[in-house]
């Protein structure tokens, strides 16, 4: 399936590649310096040809113009396949994020899983023990769900003060996609629950058998076995080809490459739920099954993963999200929190889905911080990053989800800030 | 009307099938399974010891165990790096570098035995014996001044280890941040009423 490439076109792409692609790569031409007059126009060398053939990629691929624009890692982990990477979210637009741009987080690397030895195990105290293949799944009732995935995470490099350098690095452990499967209920009320089952182990079929426990109460409400996302099939890294799903709870606890599902009394007391995802206090205690993701927004334009090259008019644009349903309002300040204005909330606002705000600002060239700030549904407030560390302490590591300062300088440069 | 009565009670039956307690199948789709079909993959062990194979491992075993298959990656007595530190970190938990190993930190010593059996080595997990297993978890144990040099454990003794940190977890009790919506002059009111 060599790509076969028009030679012009070639020749194009390698003028406009050296003149190297500004971010977005979205600009026409040699960049215009900002205000400038216009230059007249010519004809370009792609229309004085015809273009690439159908199925030029049978699988579609994004222009080579935006090669950027890809999912990145912090850096190497002693372990290669016990690592996450961050969705561009600086990159994105709306609130559905291309499944190839989905954030990563494996414990021990990415199974390649053949479908028709896949199965999922349901057991425990259940009145009739299962075995069900995915052709078995996928025959049953299914429900498509828009709901966000975070990492519990993400964010958590800022509890110390700024520790990262741009958005992608701070917040892509965050991405938003449609699910589809079969909700949970479906199949436990096809094994039968006994009367003591309060917990279930979900486990994956990876190296790590990662495993948690989930209260029934979440499994009968609205989880999900995925196998569908934004319309295909899983890809690997997110699961292939069967997943838990879990609305508005940790990543982790939506375990991918599922293939067990255990009913027990009690929680199940693994590696993850104990040593792990647990939330340190500055008394010595550590907080447990702390499964909500908590209201949070963050601005993705700016963000320090761009510049502004002049001043005027800019349309701020972010993202707003919570686990405990929709989000109602999102606030955004320009003067670094002195004063805060009622940002755009895109339709449709979807419960436990990411929400894009905007905020139309003009820029005066001054220095400033620009901030935003989410309300949920249920009246709770995002908080600062010192309100947070006044509740948690500085060793929490996981659920930091403070309100986000980017500061602007007057050369346009933006950067990490915390006010 | 009497189309959309007999759709009525048709849903009606259904909801009874799905509430009522030990309720039959609805889809009839799934393959019955034993204990024998599910053993393989029935590897979990809980906080109480249930599911804890047969065998025996002890500490000087597990010595021998660590040395080949653990210390490349844990260090030569858990010291950590590349990998987590295993050992010490005793009384840090509440100070500003809070070190968690499986003695400061984790709660069951029957998680130990649960993790290193699915998950470890990392390279090969599920590759060791059930006495390896044991054998490793009370060498672990003994590094973190949890067990006696002499100990071996099964799966009576390995349920009654208590670990130090075992009253050490709490609830989750957020929301724990008040903010409030402030529009203006609200520079410095972010902070948590107490």
């Amino acid at each position: 399936m060599s790509s076969k490439t028009n030679s012009a076109s070639e020749a194009g792409r390698r003028r406009f590649l050296r003149g190297g692609a500004g971010l977005g790569g979205a600009l026409l031409g040699a960049a215009l310096a900002p205000g400038a007059r216009a230059e007249p126009l010519e004809v370009a060398p792609w229309s004085k040809t015809p273009g690439e053939p159908v199925l030029w990629h049978p699988y579609g691929q994004p222009s080579p113009y935006e090669k950027n624009v890809v999912r990145r890692s912090r850096g190497a982990a002693p372990l290669p396949g016990a690592n996450s990477s961050m969705t561009p979210l600086q990159n994105l637009h709306g609130i559905i994020t291309p499944t190839g741009l989905v954030f990563e987080r494996h414990h021990a690397g990415i199974p390649q899983i053949d479908p028709d030895q896949h199965r999922l195990a349901v057991h425990g105290l259940v009145e009739r023990p299962t075995i069900f293949t995915m052709d078995d799944l996928v025959r049953l009732p299914s429900v498509s769900r828009i709901h966000f995935l975070e990492c519990s995470g993400n964010t958590g490099r800022e509890w110390k003060g700024p520790g990262t350098a741009s958005l992608q690095f701070s917040h892509g452990l965050l991405s938003c996609c449609e699910w589809t499967g079969v909700p949970l209920a479906v199949v436990l009320e096809e094994v039968g629950i006994k009367p003591d089952g309060a917990w279930i182990l979900a486990e994956g079929a990876d190296a790590a058998g990662m495993s948690r426990s989930i209260p029934l109460s979440k499994a009968l409400d609205d989880a999900l076995l995925v196998y569908a996302q934004n319309g295909e099939r899983l890809r690997p890294e997110h699961g292939y080809p069967l997943r838990l799903f879990l609305p508005g709870f940790e990543g982790n606890m939506s375990v991918k490459w599922l293939r067990r599902l255990k009913v027990g009394r009690e929680p199940f007391m693994t590696r993850e739920e104990t040593s792990k995802y647990t939330d340190s206090m500055p008394d010595g205690t550590a907080r447990q099954f702390t499964f909500l993701m908590e209201t949070k927004s963050v601005i993705s334009f700016p963000a320090p993963d761009h510049r502004l090259r002049e001043k005027g008019f800019y349309e701020i644009s972010g993202l707003a999200w919570t686990g405990r349903g929709r989000i109602k309002r999102v606030d955004v300040s320009t003067d670094g929190g002195r004063s805060w204005s009622v940002a755009q909330l895109q339709e449709p606002v979807l419960d436990r889905a990411l929400t894009r705000f905007r905020f139309s600002w003009r820029w005066d060239g001054a220095p400033t911080v620009l901030q935003s700030r989410a309300l949920d549904e249920t009246g709770y407030v995002q908080p600062s990053a010192a309100q947070l560390v006044d509740a948690r302490g500085f060793e929490s590591n996981y659920h930091f989800n403070a309100i986000q300062s980017w500061k602007v300088a007057s050369d346009g440069v933006i950067t990490n800030v915390q006010v | 009307m009497s189309r959309f009565s007999s759709f009525a009670v048709a849903v009606v039956v259904l909801a009874c099938m799905v509430n009522a307690p030990a309720q039959a199948q609805v889809y009839g789709i799934g393959h019955a399974a034993g204990a024998r079909d599910l053993a393989a993959w029935n590897i979990d062990v809980a906080a109480d010891g249930a599911g804890l194979p047969k065998g025996s491992g002890s500490v000087s075993r597990g010595q021998a165990i660590y040395a080949q298959q653990c210390a490349a990656c844990h260090g030569a007595k858990g010291e950590g790096k590349p990998a987590d530190q295993l050992v010490g970190g005793k009384g840090t938990l509440s100070s500003p570098n809070p070190v968690k190993t499986i003695g400061s930190f984790w709660p069951y010593a029957t998680t130990l035995f649960d993790f290193i059996n699915r998950a470890m080595p990392y390279n090969a997990p599920q590759s060791l014996s059930a006495d390896e297993v044991y054998a490793l978890t009370a060498y672990l144990l003994y590094l973190n001044d949890v067990v006696p040099q002499g100990t071996v454990l099964d799966a009576r003794s390995l349920p009654k280890v208590r670990m130090p940190n075992r009253d050490g977890f709490v609830n989750d009790n957020r929301p724990d941040t008040s903010n409030v919506a402030c529009s203006k002059n609200c520079r410095h009111a972010a902070r948590n009423i107490p």
